[in-house]
């Protein structure tokens, strides 16, 4: 089980809808059905996904959230979970606004571009950064743009976008970010997890 | 065709109120069953057949000697595991292996009905096959699924009841008949209805049937249910028995004395009244319009969990017409789960050995009624 996964789990309560965009295996969904006995849709672009999910029992359709997300009504989850995938779409900012749209709260989390190892490698090596959570070479990354923390704070601050919650995750570390703290943790997250509203 | 002998059935006697306003009633409706009930009565799943089939799904088929339609699909270990649940599939009303329909004989006359058979509907034939749930004392199906004209009563049967199946399984069809389809199908119609020995469709079913207007109805849908690529890879331009062209019009090209091949078999078990009413009845499918123009309200009353398939190269119930479904049903919150199965098999696909499409169902209702058991959803 990821740490990423038991953190959003914490963020989500008991007994309500949720929309797992991008829901991969359906690794995600399985823990919160099992320990939040939560009502769990998922949306997954990969057939395989898709396949490996429905075998489990899972309600999961197959789609693009670029263009599928439009099916689902306002405000028709409790909570939209976009976990590490708003690097690969073509439009990260018209896939937020539609996951604020569906969801009541939404939580995104965000391999951090900003992290420390990161800048060292294009300091130092000059070389497009390979991480364990960024581990493509920059001729076939599906990662179209990638952001740092910092980034999407700055981008839900001038959008308007209530931020929660920002949690930090470093290995098995997690803690809060602030706004106090947001450049040194901005310097040391391997991911950022966000709990958004409208 | 004949041998009805060995074919279970029940009579269903009180009326069935038809969409053409007709009443019909002490009727036969013809079915098979595999695996077996349970004590809990949970395990049963009606499948519903498409146009051409009946209710022989798996196994051989008593009547034709040949292999249930679905035999890849239902059985022992297979994808319904019959080991597991208790499998019920009829013969639609209209339909010509044992239910009520256009070759039933009138024993006023001792001819057959024909065209004096009233024109039915998916909603009718759903209707008439819900009395097999009293028939088994079943109060709750475990799912309900189909493929094509199947899963056009699956999604009429959920409409219709809304909490009489646990999980639905429409397969490559759509929610509503498109103009192609009705193309299609009305150049089916006219090639039987030019046939001589059609006679307004009272033929007498004994000889001189229409045999070669049916022969080319099937020769034409069989087109419908394969990919352009299927059919180029599994014969291109390939030669029948030859080994040059011969200048004429007998079937030089493999793919010409395969489609020979297939309306010459289908008409020996298929009849061509049937053929007419039972396209009929799917051109004038239209579930949306039945729910005034908004899909969705055909499944609001429903708690059933659907799994919708489509095919890649179904070019006759595209993708696009299955994701109709998916929307209608996520615009309500329903429990939807779709994937598009990749392969060249067209619209037939659902009939074939395909193994993804085949273990993904398996998988899906092995674990959802594990699920469905201990009360996780």
């Amino acid at each position: 089980m990821k740490e990423e996964f038991k953190v959003i789990s914490e963020l989500i309560d008991e007994k309500s809808r949720v929309l797992d965009v991008g829901c991969g295996d359906g690794i995600l969904m399985e823990y919160l059905l099992k320990n939040k006995v939560v009502d769990a849709r998922g949306l997954e672009i990969s057939k395989e996904k898709v396949k490996k999910c429905l075998s489990n029992g899972l309600a999961v359709v197959e789609g693009n959230a670029e263009h599928d997300l439009k099916q689902f009504p306002d405000l028709s989850f409790d909570y939209v979970i976009l976990s590490q995938t708003l690097q690969a779409f073509m439009s990260p900012e018209n896939v937020i606004k539609d996951l604020l749209r569906v969801g009541k709260k939404v939580i995104v989390t965000i391999p951090n571009f900003g992290h420390w190892k990161v800048r060292l490698d294009l300091l130092f090596k000059g070389e497009m950064p390979i991480t364990k959570n960024l581990p493509y070479e920059w001729y076939n990354t599906p990662n179209l743009h990638m952001c740092t923390i910092q980034d999407f704070y700055n981008f839900c601050h001038n959008k308007g976008i209530n931020i929660f919650k920002t949690i930090s995750l470093n290995g098995q570390k997690t803690s809060k970010i602030t706004s106090s703290n947001l450049k040194f943790k901005n310097l040391i997250s391997e991911l950022g997890i966000f709990l958004l509203e409208k | 065709m004949g041998n009805f002998g060995k074919m279970k059935s029940i009579t269903i006697k009180q009326p069935l109120k038809l969409d053409c306003g007709k009443e019909i009633s002490n009727f036969p409706l013809a079915y098979e069953t595999y695996g077996n009930l349970n004590e809990k009565k949970d395990n049963a799943i009606l499948v519903f057949h498409a146009l051409t089939g009946d209710q022989f799904a798996s196994g051989i088929n008593p009547v034709t000697n040949k292999e249930g339609w679905w035999n890849y699909a239902v059985g022992p270990g297979k994808a319904f595991d019959t080991d597991k649940f208790f499998v019920i599939c009829a013969n639609v009303i209209g339909g010509c292996m044992g239910s009520y329909g256009p070759g039933t004989i009138d024993p006023s006359t001792n001819k057959p009905i024909g065209t004096n058979f009233p024109v039915i509907t998916i909603n009718d034939m759903v209707n008439a096959q819900y009395n097999l749930l009293d028939h088994f004392k079943i109060e709750k199906l475990f799912a309900v699924a189909g493929g094509s004209m199947g899963g056009m009563q699956v999604l009429q049967f959920v409409s219709n009841f809304p909490n009489k199946a646990k999980v639905a399984l429409p397969i490559a069809c759509t929610a509503s008949h498109s103009a192609q389809n009705i193309a299609f199908n009305e150049l089916g119609r006219q090639a039987i209805m030019s046939d001589i020995n059609w006679k307004d469709g009272l033929y007498d079913g004994q000889t001189n049937n229409p045999d070669k207007g049916l022969a080319v109805a099937r020769m034409a849908a069989h087109i419908t249910y394969l990919s352009k690529k299927g059919l180029q890879e599994k014969f291109g331009r390939n030669l029948q028995e030859r080994s040059d062209l011969k200048f004429g019009f007998d079937a030089d090209f493999q793919i010409e004395s395969y489609l020979r091949y297939q309306g010459s078999v289908f008409v020996d078990r298929f009849d061509a009244n049937s053929y007419l009413y039972i396209t009929r009845a799917m051109d004038y499918f239209d579930l949306t319009k039945q729910y005034g123009g908004n899909l969705s309200k055909a499944f609001k009353e429903s708690k059933t969990k659907f799994f919708i398939i489509s095919f890649t190269s179904d070019w006759l119930y595209p993708t696009s017409e299955n994701k109709d479904i998916v929307i209608a049903l996520n615009a309500i919150g329903a429990d939807v789960g779709f994937v598009e199965i990749k392969t060249d098999k067209g619209h037939d696909s659902f009939l074939l050995d395909v193994p993804d499409f085949l273990s993904t169902i398996k998988n899906y209702l092995n674990t959802t009624y594990l699920n469905i058991n201990e009360r996780r959803i």
